[in-house]
């Protein structure tokens, strides 16, 4: 009896690293492949016009119109509520140092270097990451990624390169209306709650600002931008079955951008940080 | 229709497994120039999956495809992008791309192949509109049309680029009996008049002898049975007379 036991344990052992190995193996062929669907990407917008496949400005244009012109309110709504909340909550801390003026460089610097880029990132996964798992996810469960693909069309080319290059563009551009609206929020706080001359606010709000905190945050949304896309497309390009499946990878798209843009701004903060540039 | 050089398209020894389970195993038949070519058989014999492989959209695992005497699967990149365009292909859901129009579907191959003037290729777009009756609906999306009209609408898209083989995927699918007569009638029209080769695929019956030239039917992964439509439908075999009549009781074998 007592042998059967200790088999069976090593056969739960076992078991186990069977999962880890399954999990480890499927971790590293969705790596491969999203990298290859990203070479492929870069391939087209810089091999394509030179085999008369040029990107199709139209369709860039509407994307563009899309995920950029459409995304403002939601943009501006999000960060402006968190200067707000940023500049009342630092209020608190700093009033007690009798550091109140403080208020709004904290506010910018933080916005510029972090909150907005990523507050923005993930608003457009939400937004933009979805709705393109969603329109490829379905495009591929109704054939017609397929039937792209029997015209000699290259999906690719054609839907992924006007989608990636629309939100690699459109993204900064965000991101710095977004730091401006945080601003705006907390400079609200600053000037009519905490009483800070609106002149002083402003000077302050500039003096600590470094041309390196703006592109430090501007480098980090054209990564997010490749990861909101990428991710999106892979899930889409992905999906088989039919409407249920649509929705799943929709899902997981939203899920996987998310932690994927937490884990890049952290390791590109670290980057930032500790290589002194 | 035995003289060599009337093949079109050549299926050698095809086999293909798909997660363990083998669809389709040692397939061979003929296909010659300017006929229709029936491939029939129950859900799930592997007949799709033939058709893919014969349009080039799927690699067999075995075996080869002989497209005009040439070993499709030798030929790579540019060449074989050529190659496929001289398919065209109808698909069961239609799927066109629903945010473009008809027309802008039905240029669309012309578009991205050709470097016309955009007015030449509306032109050309709605003389294939015309072929397939849909002259009127160039502006309608998609979902404005009925079943029917959009299967023509992929039909248009498929003889877009003047090809010489049409692949048809279950053409007459969740369609009414009526207008199942209309696409079949426009399967024969367009294989005479633009002589095209039309490979379908199908379990519809009263399609499959009302269009097919040559019949082969496929039975769980392998070719059972292969010749006119006449002998076919006389044939012996007790498996397709079940298939034919579509009796319950007989020697297929029910998943």
């Amino acid at each position: 009896m007592k042998t059967d036991n200790s088999m069976q344990q090593n056969f739960a052992i076992l078991k186990k690293a069977e999962d880890i190995g399954i999990l480890v193996l499927n971790g590293w062929k969705v790596a491969v492949e999203s990298a290859s669907l990203f070479l492929e990407t870069l391939y087209w917008i810089v091999v394509g016009p030179f085999r008369g496949k040029p990107v199709d400005l139209k369709a860039l244009f509407q994307q563009m119109v899309f995920m950029g012109f459409e995304s403002i309110k939601i943009v501006f709504f999000v960060t402006f509520f968190t200067g707000i909340v940023l500049a009342m909550q630092s209020a608190h801390q700093l009033s007690k140092m009798g550091g109140t003026i403080y208020v709004a460089s904290l506010v910018t610097i933080s916005l510029c270097r972090e909150l907005g880029p990523v507050l923005t990132a993930l608003v457009l996964a939400g937004r933009i990451g979805a709705s393109i798992t969603a329109e490829i996810g379905s495009m591929k469960v109704n054939e017609q990624i397929e039937a792209l693909d029997t015209m000699g069309i290259n999906p690719v080319r054609y839907l992924v390169v006007p989608k990636f290059l629309a939100l690699l563009f459109m993204l900064p551009i965000l991101t710095v209306l977004g730091n401006a609206s945080g601003m705006f929020g907390g400079y609200m706080i600053g000037v009519y709650n905490l009483k800070i001359n609106a002149g002083l606010y402003i000077q302050t709000a500039f003096k600590f600002l470094t041309i390196k905190d703006i592109y430090t945050g501007l480098s980090k949304s054209l990564i997010f931008a490749v990861i909101i896309t990428m991710v999106g497309v892979y899930q889409g390009l992905k999906t088989n079955g039919g409407a249920v499946e649509v929705g799943r990878a929709t899902t997981i798209s939203v899920v996987v951008s998310f932690i994927l843009i937490i884990l890049a701004d952290c390791l590109m903060t670290g980057i930032y940080f500790f290589v002194k540039m | 229709m035995d003289d060599k050089s009337d093949i079109i398209l050549s299926v050698r020894q095809i086999g293909k497994i798909y997660n363990g389970r083998r669809i389709l195993d040692n397939v061979s038949f003929d296909i010659c120039r300017g006929e229709v070519f029936v491939i029939m058989g129950g859900s799930g014999c592997g007949k799709s999956t033939m058709l893919r492989i014969m349009a080039g959209g799927v690699a067999p695992d075995s075996g080869q495809i002989l497209f005009n005497g040439q070993d499709m699967s030798a030929v790579k990149g540019e060449e074989r992008e050529k190659m496929r365009r001289r398919f065209g292909m109808s698909f069961q859901s239609a799927a066109l791309l629903d945010y473009l129009t008809v027309e802008e579907n039905v240029s669309l191959p012309i578009k991205e192949h050709t470097k016309l003037d955009p007015h030449i290729i509306s032109i050309m777009a709605q003389t294939k509109l015309n072929l397939v009756g849909l002259q009127g609906f160039e502006k309608f999306m998609p979902n404005e049309l009925s079943g029917g009209m959009r299967k023509r609408a992929g039909l248009a898209r498929a003889i877009a680029m003047d090809p010489q083989i049409v692949f048809y995927d279950e053409p007459t699918a969740g369609l009414d009996p009526v207008v199942c007569a209309v696409v079949d009638r426009l399967i024969l029209d367009l294989t005479r008049k633009l002589q095209i080769t039309s490979i379908v695929v199908t379990h519809n019956m009263e399609s499959v002898f009302r269009i097919a030239d040559r019949v082969a039917m496929l039975y769980q992964g392998r070719l059972l049975e292969a010749g006119t439509a006449e002998e076919i439908k006389n044939t012996s075999n007790p498996i397709v007379q079940q298939f034919i009549r579509g009796d319950i009781e007989g020697p297929i074998q029910i998943a």
